[in-house]
């Protein structure tokens, strides 16, 4: 008889607390987001230059479109580029 | 009378004078047609993310201006007509928007800086 602390579980049971996400836009009161400003748009993208999904930013529906039409301006303008490696 | 923020890229190969020249054949088409400027910004020589026309430099120059909503398409026809414009992009502002340039402007924080990664 397997004791309790030999049984391996098939996946890892989730044991860290995931942290409590908020939407920062409303936290902080910013009201609009700035493609020029493509410092605090890599926030919101990963190092392939892709756009994080809601549920990773955890930003409310209004101010992820907002920051996903900033990012669209930014890589049309040349500011962010569409697809690379290791942006960040 | 919108407001709208216009932003061009020139191609890398523009002096300094001819880039000055540029900037202000558009201001005063701008004020000729009725509109006014409210802040020019030239940021000048920077890389661009992915090359454009095989150039991967480019001179940026954001112009924030209010106008009548007719106005904008006589301003693209310009754009497009001039060789020199790599690459436009016209942006509405809302108030919000405004108010955000006006407090970057002025060195207010907005807010932005407080947000962590």
């Amino acid at each position: 008889m397997a004791k309790a602390n030999e049984i391996k579980y098939l996946t890892a049971i989730k044991a860290e607390k995931p942290k409590k996400k908020f939407c920062r836009f409303k936290k902080y009161g910013i009201k609009y987001v700035d493609y020029k400003d493509v410092e605090f748009l890599k926030k919101f993208v990963n190092d392939q230059g892709k756009i994080f999904p809601r549920r990773l930013t955890g930003n409310s529906l209004k101010y992820q479109r907002k920051v996903s039409d900033a990012v669209k301006k930014a890589r049309q303008m040349a500011l962010m580029p569409y697809v690379t490696d290791l942006l960040k | 009378m919108n407001n709208y923020e216009l932003m061009v890229i020139f191609t890398p190969v523009l002096s300094d004078e001819e880039f000055k020249a540029v900037q202000k054949k558009y201001s005063d088409f701008i004020i000729e047609n009725g509109g006014n400027v409210v802040h020019s910004n030239p940021w000048g020589l920077k890389s661009l993310a992915y090359p454009i026309q095989k150039k991967t430099t480019g001179i940026y120059w954001v112009l924030e201006y209010s106008a009548p909503s007719s106005f904008n398409e006589k301003l693209k026809i310009q754009l497009l007509r001039d060789e020199q414009v790599l690459r436009h992009m016209i942006t509405a502002l809302d108030k919000y928007a405004v108010e955000y340039n006006a407090k970057k402007r002025s060195g207010v924080p907005t807010g932005t800086e407080k947000v962590e990664g």
